[in-house]
């Protein structure tokens, strides 16, 4: 496991996702209106949408491409039949930076 | 001392066996034991072609989930197979090594795809579509891949080709014989149904055969046939016909022909405590690929072995079934072709709307009958079918309802027998619905859900609502979900903004907070920013994550992630100098493709998104808006500028119109156009707003035509004489179709449901007084207009991915 710094929380637009690349792994960060902080792979494994292109709400995701929806608490999907998304810990400094763990 | 019972069979029969006994009382008389070789519960095989196309979820697929065994102390060896039935020691062997003893075994083994034989099955890419797993294995394999080829046109075959259809697959249908679905149709009906099916995209081959599935390092890569001919595909789904599961019962030592030999009272010959049912089993010479046979059957063993009806015999079954073939209403029953010569056939074919019906008549009464698109035919045939009753004099009274009233279907459902089906996808007759209506099941969404009933591929639906309203009359609670504007929000749209306006509310969050107990939706979320948008114009406070993607970007998200650049060149009319501009933005951002779009305008395809502003920047040109809600082009012909013909100036009223309602949100988009004379070549009668010029000097402003996924004329709104007038009613349309149409309803949807004559009272004739207050609002939204592509960029979306940052060794919190 790696740990990486994402930089400030404000980099993530309030109720939007992001993708962030770590090493060779690509990384959607959510941030969500309640102010939790989420990560998942960044592809949606049905049609390799861009996740953090999605519309959030609450804790769930909705891919742009074909509107398959994911718990992001345990990357399960809950609209459409798709495998699960792999989910990583992610957490805010005490200096207020986004730490990521994969 | 209770018996036990062993399922062999975990499908639709084995499941609706038990179901069928637990409701006589079976748990008392049985132990129940029941093996499947597939690690779920039981679900219903016919949707799977809906989980495959995306319209089910998996999960809404099954009928009883694991906890229904639990709670009904059925013991389920889920996901073992069983591989020899030991008829002397009465005993079933697993393939985990575990052995049940048993009273009574009955086989529910089902069946398998057929594959016929060729070369090349064993590559990848290669599928057979019978079970979830196999739809799963499909599913997976879709992305990246653009042509599937279906060898088999059956119905199973046709249901999977939907499916790919609908995931945006290029689909070819192969299909051995010289027409379609030939164990159900005639000759006729299977050229009309191949019309209709070429009309939605797919690719059929008659009389094909496959000889090989070519590949290229063990992937598919096309199909070869026997003519010579190849085809080049990327996936190959083999539905080609099933064969009845047999090895068990033959290595039990049972008698098998095609299937499974069972008498009047469902058990072998070989030994009265063996059963067979449903797709494995044959019963005098029949093998039944159907679900409804399998329901009687189930019902009578299930009488027997609870020894409610010990004597119960089981005659056959008289198949008469509706499907629905991508989209197509279909119902068969009984013979297909006359076979007597006193047989009459009745038939009518109507080729261009997809109608064909063919009823045949023997001795005065229905023996066979075709269907093809016309639902409303079906239920009474299907009910004179089943009772064998005497037909019309006059026959054209089988094929068409004479009487031109609706109260006949209703009659008709009140007089069928409490046992008729309903619902064929999951078998629910006409007493399990009056059984849930009674029980308090008031609204059609409640007494779907509750009894599975329309659940399926939802012909019956209609019916259930008649029956709905049979049975509960004025106690029928309308389901309110339906007259929401959006899901999250319990509120129809004139409570909605009411509201939105008393309590001020600006933005998407405090629509969720105030109205929504301050739950957020993610389906709600677009619906509601356009509504705010539409009632608040400038005071509207925007969030950009309310939005779908294409509208936070303003371009237009495509499958591989990349966007796509509309510029704004109003009227379809532009400028060499325009033409650079767009050139050179095509060469320096990479555009994967330049397609003039059915708009008149041009794409740029294959943009990375975080070029986007850089794209917009170069261009200098205003959006076009090919992402939004909103209003899109408006499409012109030449006119007066060059045509010939032209009578009226199209083209300068198509870019007045441009310029004035350029990016007006709405609950749909809206496509436009201008035609210069009625020969219409820019299609302005089929568009959602359009206006032809006549040779009076005057134009017919149309609205409410559609020619996408449906095509529809428009109707005529109003005649005006000048482009002011073309102006001001198409804007006060626009603003009374804003007001009132649901969150994605089209205008031909609108209009529709509202009638024109409805919305030319208001918009053309003021009858309400709300013509001027109209104008202004519309007006109001003019104004508002700022062109996405000159704002600030969003920049949390546009920034650049990060680039890896050095780890962090110690976690941050100290642990």
């Amino acid at each position: 496991m790696s740990t990486w710094n994402l930089g400030s929380v404000e980099r993530i637009a309030l109720g939007e996702g992001r993708t962030f690349r770590a090493g060779e792994l690509e990384v959607a960060v959510f941030r969500t209106r309640a102010g939790e902080l989420f990560a998942t792979q960044a592809q949606c494994p049905h049609g390799q949408g861009p996740l953090a292109d999605g519309i959030v709400g609450a804790a769930r995701v909705v891919c742009p491409l074909h509107a398959y929806t994911f718990d992001l608490r345990t990357g399960c999907v809950t609209q459409g039949a798709c495998d699960t998304l792999r989910t990583y810990p992610v957490e805010v400094s005490s200096t207020g930076e986004v730490i990521l763990h994969v | 001392m209770k018996k036990k019972l062993v399922v062999i069979g975990n499908g639709m029969a084995g499941a609706r066996l038990v179901e069928e006994l637990l409701l006589r009382g079976g748990k008392e008389r049985f132990d129940i034991v029941m093996f499947g070789d597939e690690p779920y519960g039981n679900y219903n095989r016919i949707l799977l072609s809906n989980v495959l196309a995306g319209a089910h979820d998996p999960k809404d697929i099954f009928i009883n989930p694991l906890r229904w065994y639990e709670e009904n102390n059925i013991t389920l060896h889920a996901g073992v197979r069983v591989v020899a039935v030991d008829r002397h020691a009465k005993i079933v062997r697993g393939d985990n090594g575990g052995v049940e003893p048993y009273d009574d075994v009955v086989f529910a083994l089902g069946s398998s795809a057929f594959v016929p034989r060729m070369e090349g099955t064993a590559q990848e890419g290669v599928f057979v579509f019978r079970t979830l797993d196999d739809c799963d294995s499909i599913l997976k394999y879709i992305p990246g891949r653009k042509t599937a080829a279906v060898i088999g046109g059956g119905l199973l075959g046709l249901e999977a080709a939907r499916g790919l259809l609908q995931r945006g697959m290029n689909v070819h249908v192969v299909h051995l014989m010289n027409h379609l679905m030939e164990l159900q149709l005639d000759r006729t009906a299977g050229g009309i149904l191949q019309r209709t099916l070429l009309q939605m995209g797919l690719r059929i081959h008659l009389e094909k055969a496959t000889c090989e599935i070519l590949g290229q390092d063990g992937a598919v890569t096309g199909l070869r046939f026997q003519d010579g001919g190849t085809l080049d595909c990327d996936m190959v789904v083999v539905s080609a016909g099933i064969r009845p599961n047999t090895q068990l019962a033959r290595e039990a030592g049972l008698t098998v022909a095609r299937g499974i030999v069972v008498g009047d009272d469902l058990a072998s010959p070989d030994d009265p405590h063996v059963f067979a049912i449903g797709e494995c089993s044959e019963h005098a010479g029949k093998t039944y690929g159907l679900v409804a046979p399998l329901w009687d059957q189930a019902r009578v063993l299930a009488e027997r072995l609870s020894a409610r009806k010990p004597g119960a015999t089981y005659h056959g079954s008289r198949v008469a079934t509706k499907l629905k073939v991508m989209g197509v209403d279909l119902a068969v029953m009984g013979e297909r072709e006359a076979s007597t010569e006193n047989d009459e056939e009745v038939t009518y074919a109507e080729a261009k709307r997809g109608v064909y019906k063919k009823v045949i008549v023997r001795d005065g009464r229905i023996v066979g009958a075709i269907l093809l698109g016309d639902p409303e035919a079906a239920p009474g045939l299907v009910q004179s079918f089943d009772r064998g009753a005497e037909v019309p004099e006059n026959r054209a009274e089988l094929l068409f309802r004479l009487d031109g009233g609706d109260g006949r279907a209703a009659a008709s459902l009140e007089s069928l027998p409490d046992e008729a089906q309903i619902c064929n996808c999951n078998g629910i007759s006409k007493g399990d619905i009056l059984r849930a209506v009674r029980g308090g099941a008031r609204s059609l969404k409640v007494l779907c859900e509750s009894t599975r009933a329309g659940t399926g591929c939802g012909t019956c639906k209609g019916d259930v609502g008649a029956l709905l309203e049979l049975a509960a009359g004025d106690a029928v609670v309308e389901d309110p979900s339906v007259h929401y504007y959006v899901p999250g929000v319990p509120l129809p749209k004139p409570e909605l903004v009411e509201e939105i306006r008393a309590r001020g509310l600006t933005s998407v969050s405090a629509v969720f907070r105030e109205l929504a107990g301050g739950k957020e939706d993610t389906a709600s979320k677009p619906g509601l920013a356009s509504l705010l948008k539409t009632l608040w114009g400038k005071e509207y406070v925007d969030e950009r994550d309310a939005r779908f993607i294409n509208d936070r970007v303003h371009a237009n998200i495509q499958r591989d992630a990349t966007f796509s650049v509309i510029p704004r060149i109003y009227g379809g009319v532009t400028s060499a100098d325009q033409l650079r501009k767009i050139a050179n933005a095509a060469d320096k951002y990479g555009a994967k493709m330049v397609k003039i779009t059915g708009g008149q305008r041009i794409d740029l395809l294959g943009i990375k998104k975080e070029d986007l502003p850089h794209v917009w920047r170069d261009l200098d040109m205003p959006s076009g808006h090919a992402y939004s809600k909103a209003f899109r082009t408006c499409k012109t012909c030449v006119g007066t500028d060059f045509c010939r013909y032209g009578v009226g100036d199209s083209t300068g009223l198509g870019i007045a119109i441009e310029e004035r309602f350029q990016g007006i949100e709405s609950p749909h988009k809206m496509k436009l156009a201008t035609a210069g004379c009625p020969r219409n070549c820019s299609e302005a009668t089929t568009k959602d707003i359009g206006a032809v010029a006549t040779s009076g000097g005057t134009w017919e402003i149309y609205v409410g035509g559609a020619a996408g996924s449906r095509v529809r004329k428009g109707d005529i709104l109003c005649t005006v004489d000048s482009h002011d007038s073309v102006l001001r009613y198409m804007g006060r349309f626009m603003q009374y179709y804003r007001e009132n149409a649901k969150y994605l309803e089209r205008t031909y949807d609108f209009v529709e449901r509202v009638g024109i004559e409805e919305v030319r009272k208001v918009v053309v004739d003021d009858v309400e007084g709300i013509g001027a207050r109209l104008d202004a609002d519309i007006e109001a939204s003019v104004q508002a207009y700022a062109d996405p592509w000159k704002e600030v960029p969003h920049v949390t979306q546009f920034s650049e991915k990060l680039e890896p940052l050095e780890p962090v060794l110690a976690r941050a919190s100290g642990e």
